[in-house]
């Protein structure tokens, strides 16, 4: 079955621009991005590095002006998202792509319930009778695991726990069985026993509905847990990308280790914690050639002439850091700078 | 798979520890009856509601219980609880209540009766007028807010002189003109979006280029609107346009309508240009909801409660115009009785018979005085941060 080979979703060079008062900001610069059938991905990195970006361009809800999609294609199952009409997105998005929120206060509407509002989620893309949407919502409650949905649907936002709201969204975007969704760090303003609930539901929905789940996040204990593959971005460039055994075991790198480094560790006790030096910089005054480099331990000094491209170490997993391929590098693959 | 007895623990607790289940409403009443004046104000409104409601029962009709219009010239200006002269009247002119409660006028018509009438009046102009100026307010402060930095295009404003020219034909019966615009509006239009109007800006000709060149935003064409109507002294503006309309009570509402509508717009502007930006706007794009059902399902009802505060002060100051453009000889047309015709008739007596215009007077001022108290209690209960803590 060719339906079954074509990913589910293909980002393919985008690059996204920021026109405002003083340079043009990149906040993406040429990304690629492929999410197969019933995979999660998990794109890393820290604020500011253009995660939500990415998520919200493919979703279509870039705010233009001042956002200005300058360059790039994406494809969800084959079909080019960028050149569709408004319309046409607006139909595709919730009920094949859904979106999980950041704060899951603020993302419902404080003066309807959340039977309502998951109603309305399904409703606003299918015609069904009042009953069987109310079926549905009573369901959807049910799968995501908040008791007593009969009685818990006429509850306002306001009444629920964080992790029941989070919940409550996350039944939202499933409301129409989409085949992507795109979880923009639903748990990060979760505390961590109920973002484990979270990411267990989150997991146990996927093998249930065969869909595929972009999660965006800056933890890598979370990513861990979830992830079958991961991109990692830095400064609105993917730097490393692979499996989740390739980017934790033999990360390929110096901002994946870095990374790596600053997590707390049961070997680490005692010691003070590792923190990579400086800042991500501001996406219109990058630095040139690797945008790392000024923070990066393993500096040389072409790495601010020239610009590094994705080295290949096999098995999909590559890194965009020719110094350590250099070092490092396995046989077979190929490596190269860029002139600027 | 959760275990049996932890899934029943998590039930029992989310039971008991959840907060009673109390909707907007319920909350909101639950405040208002804390605040006294506010609580006033209703009970006086919904007081007057009933009179009115009863009125209009009443004294309308072929032959209504209480006929506000029989005159009885040899009754004339008898004081109020005076007792009809039963000698000099006909059987069918004798009030049904066997008493004028509120006196009789010049023409010997029962003041109450006439009273009655008015509140009905008064009622449906202050509702109508509101309800037509907050559907107006909202329409376009909704728009002014969501849409406000959407640019308008050349072609857009022709496409709508087109229809509104369109509409004109159609409504003075000249349809081929109307069907032929109407045709010829659509035809431009499609091929425009086929053409010129695409995303991509480089396949535009360029002779057309300039039909897509943006004229102003959304917000500055509302906006400026909305400006440009405050600039009229509102009263003299109604006064004027009821003047050159011949006298009804349609026209009134309609024209008070018409003219009070720029405070709820820029209310709701104000509200929308804060919540568009909430996370609950994004989300609900996220699902693919169209843009209207954004703005008049989700935005609306969170920015409700400064329209009801201004709806509840804008149905005082439409009654109190209402009772102006009739105590000026522009209202409603004379046998109807309105407070402000009751009150204008009674000038004329005021040494004489002064409950012709102390009744009219005292209620106008009792019911606008409870709305405003009831809109000025609202505004406190609904805005958290005016409210007593206690």
């Amino acid at each position: 079955m060719s339906q079954d080979d074509t990913p589910v979703l293909s980002v393919e060079d985008l690059r996204v621009h920021f026109h405002g008062d003083g340079p043009v900001s990149l906040a993406v610069d040429g990304i690629d991005i492929t999410i197969h059938r019933r995979e999660t991905v998990c794109i890393v990195g820290e604020s500011g590095c253009g995660k939500t970006i990415t998520a919200l361009t493919i979703m279509g809800l870039l705010p233009q002006p001042p956002g200005k999609i300058a360059g790039g294609r994406i494809f969800f199952k084959g079909q080019s998202l960028l050149d569709l009409p408004e319309e046409a997105l607006r139909k595709l998005r919730g009920r094949h792509i859904a979106m999980i929120f950041q704060e899951p206060m603020s993302s419902l509407n404080p003066v309807f319930t959340i039977g309502n509002q998951i109603n309305e989620a399904i409703l606003a893309h299918e015609t069904l009778s009042e009953d069987e949407a109310l079926q549905r919502t009573l369901q959807l409650l049910q799968d995501v695991g908040i008791p007593d949905p009969q009685k818990r649907r006429h509850a306002y936002p306001h009444q629920l726990s964080g992790g029941q709201r989070q919940r409550a969204m996350i039944a939202m975007a499933l409301a129409c069985g989409p085949d992507l969704i795109i979880a923009d760090e639903p748990t990060t303003a979760l505390d961590v026993t109920v973002q484990a609930q979270i990411l267990k539901l989150l997991q146990g929905l996927q093998q249930k509905r065969q869909m595929a789940i972009q999660y965006i996040t800056h933890d890598l204990g979370v990513v861990a847990a979830i992830a079958d593959r991961v991109y990692v971005m830095y400064a609105g460039l993917i730097v490393e990308q692979g499996t989740t055994s390739h980017i934790f075991s033999s990360p390929r790198h110096p901002y994946t280790r870095a990374l790596l480094d600053s997590l707390p560790g049961k070997e680490k006790r005692g010691q003070r914690l590792y923190s990579i030096p400086g800042n991500v910089p501001h996406p219109a005054y990058k630095p040139t050639g690797c945008p790392f480099h000024p923070r990066c331990q393993h500096r040389q000094p072409k790495c601010a002439r020239f610009f590094p491209t994705l080295c290949d170490y096999g098995e999909g997993h590559r890194a965009r850091c020719p110094i350590l391929y250099e070092s490092e590098g396995t046989v077979g693959g190929r490596c190269e700078w860029k002139n600027l | 798979m959760e275990t049996r007895p932890n899934h029943a623990q998590e039930t029992i607790v989310d039971d008991a520890y959840m907060p009673p289940s109390l909707s907007p409403w319920r909350e909101t009443w639950r405040l208002l009856r804390q605040n006294s004046m506010a609580l006033i104000g209703l009970v006086i409104f919904m007081f007057f509601f009933g009179i009115a409601l009863t009125g209009m029962l009443l004294t309308s009709g072929d032959a209504p219980i209480l006929d506000p219009a029989q005159i009885r010239l040899q009754e004339k200006l008898r004081p109020p609880l005076a007792r009809p002269n039963l000698e000099t009247l006909q059987p069918a002119e004798v009030p049904e209540l066997g008493i004028y409660l509120l006196g009789t006028d010049d023409l010997g018509r029962d003041v109450f009766a006439r009273m009655l009438q008015g509140a009905w009046v008064s009622l449906t102009v202050g509702f109508v007028a509101v309800a037509i100026a907050v559907a107006i307010g909202i329409f376009l402060g909704g728009l002014s807010g969501y849409y406000g930095q959407e640019y308008i295009q050349v072609i857009q404003i022709v496409m709508v002189l087109i229809a509104g020219v369109a509409l004109w034909l159609a409504a003075t019966h000249a349809w081929p003109g109307a069907v032929f615009l109407a045709i010829g509006g659509a035809a431009g239009w499609l091929l425009y979006r086929r053409y010129a109007g695409g995303s991509k800006k480089s396949a535009t000709p360029d002779a057309l280029r300039w039909l897509s060149r943006p004229i102003m935003s959304v917000d500055t064409l509302i906006m400026r609107l909305v400006d440009i109507m405050l600039c009229f002294p509102s009263f003299f503006l109604i006064l004027t346009v009821v003047a050159l309309l011949p006298p009804s009570l349609y026209n009134i509402m309609v024209v008070i309508g018409l003219t009070s509508w720029m405070g709820t717009t820029r209310f709701v502007r104000a509200e929308f240009l804060s919540l568009r930006e909430q996370d609950f706007v994004a989300a609900a794009r996220a699902l693919g909801i169209s843009d209207m059902r954004i703005i008049f399902r989700h935005i609306m009802p969170n920015a409700v409660a400064p329209v009801l505060v201004s709806a509840t002060l804008g149905i005082a100051s439409a009654m109190l115009t209402e009772a102006g453009l009739s105590f000026l000889g522009f209202g409603v047309p004379p046998p109807h009785a309105t407070w402000g015709n009751i009150l204008s008739d009674g000038k004329d007596f005021i040494f004489d018979a002064p409950w012709l215009t102390f009744a009219p007077g005292i209620v106008i001022l009792v019911v606008v005085l409870a709305f405003n108290l009831f809109g000025e209690g609202l505004r406190d209960i609904l805005n958290p941060k005016l409210r007593k803590r206690t």
